[in-house]
């Protein structure tokens, strides 16, 4: 995967298939501790202990036990490479977290590319799933909950092209507000 | 919290109930678009997002667009499905933003299967 909006797309994904209803998707960079967060939580069927165990065990030695997918693989790998960790915590029936943490200026840490992009594709495959994209900046906080916006739209559907502009452009301006401190951080 | 005020709300309801009479009568057209991991690292989401524009731009209402996981297919990612009511299903393959679009134009729009990005007919069930 190119970048961290990727992996997005592609752990929540995951939670669309496991039969979620709402799911939340946090995104927290922190400055000061030089971390960058990814939390995405869903409702959805959960996964035993023996699959939990199968999809973190490292990478490589996958090879010896049967391989079930990539893509949290891929999630584990790209925050270890960045001094970064990883974790699951599903309960059966009950749903799943799937956290990835990175260290936030090291030199292999990927961008976090198109997130709106991301979240438009989401829903609009998914208009009857409740999401919430969450993003924090140090004191800077912005929330898109989908749920909020579907009681206000009383039956327009959420994949209806206007919908899905109005809300790509409340993401992009959510995640670009602080752009001119994101720069001086960088620095 | 999110920035859209009730009233850009309210104008969206307007926009969308000035149109709504375009809409009755179901879907005529679905458009898979594939993401499993596969997928997504090969472009899918761009897929995808074209998808969306071509549908936005052409204004049609009667075609819902939807994804789904890993097809098996992982070389030919990122694909897409199309299914044209009481026609077979239609797998596409290795595709990008440009196929797409033509698949839009040409299959969705007007019915006309474009052969040279299609998975060869019938070979959906070999996997
Ligand atoms: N949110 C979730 N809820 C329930 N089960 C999950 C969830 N995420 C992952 N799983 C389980 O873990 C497996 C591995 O997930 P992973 O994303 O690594 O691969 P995959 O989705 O099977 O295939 P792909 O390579 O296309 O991503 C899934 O097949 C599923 O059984
Ligand atoms: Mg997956």
């Amino acid at each position: 995967m190119e970048d961290i909006s990727l992996h997005i797309l592609d752990v929540v994904e995951n939670s669309v298939d496991a039969g979620a209803r709402r799911i939340e998707i946090l995104l927290a960079e922190d400055a000061s501790a030089d971390l960058l967060l990814l939390e995405i939580k869903d409702d959805g069927k959960g996964m035993d202990e023996e699959t939990i165990r199968l999809v973190t065990d490292p990478f490589f030695t996958t090879k010896t036990v049967r391989r079930i997918g990539l893509g949290l693989p891929f999630l584990k790998q790209a925050a270890e490479e960045c001094s970064g960790g990883f974790s699951i915590s599903s309960e059966k029936g009950r749903g799943t977290t799937v956290s990835a943490s990175f260290k936030r200026s090291h030199i292999d840490r990927k961008p976090l590319g198109d997130v709106g992009a991301t979240m438009m594709v989401l829903i609009a495959g998914n208009p009857d799933i409740d999401f919430l994209f969450h993003y924090r900046r140090d004191d800077y906080d912005y929330k898109l909950d989908t749920r909020e916006i579907r009681d206000e739209l009383d039956g327009v559907p959420m994949n209806s092209p206007e919908v899905l502009k109005a809300l790509r452009k409340d993401i992009d301006k959510g995640l670009g507000a602080e752009e001119n401190q994101m720069e001086e951080t960088h620095g | 919290m999110a920035r859209l005020t009730i009233e850009d709300l309210k104008r969206i309801k307007e926009e969308y109930k000035s149109t709504l009479t375009l809409r009755e009568g179901g879907s005529r057209a679905k458009v898979t678009v594939h993401m499993g991991t596969c997928g997504i690292a090969a472009g899918a989401r761009k897929v995808m997002e074209a998808l969306l524009d071509e549908i936005k731009k052409s204004e049609v209402k009667d075609v819902i667009v939807t994804t789904s996981g890993c097809a098996g297919l992982c070389s030919k990612e990122p694909m897409a499905t199309v299914e044209i009511i009481n026609e077979a299903p239609v797998k596409y393959v290795q595709l990008n933003e440009e196929k797409i679009r033509k698949i839009f134009q040409e299959h969705v729009l007007n019915g006309k299967i474009v052969e040279g990005f299609a998975l060869v007919m019938g070979s959906e069930t070999a996997y």
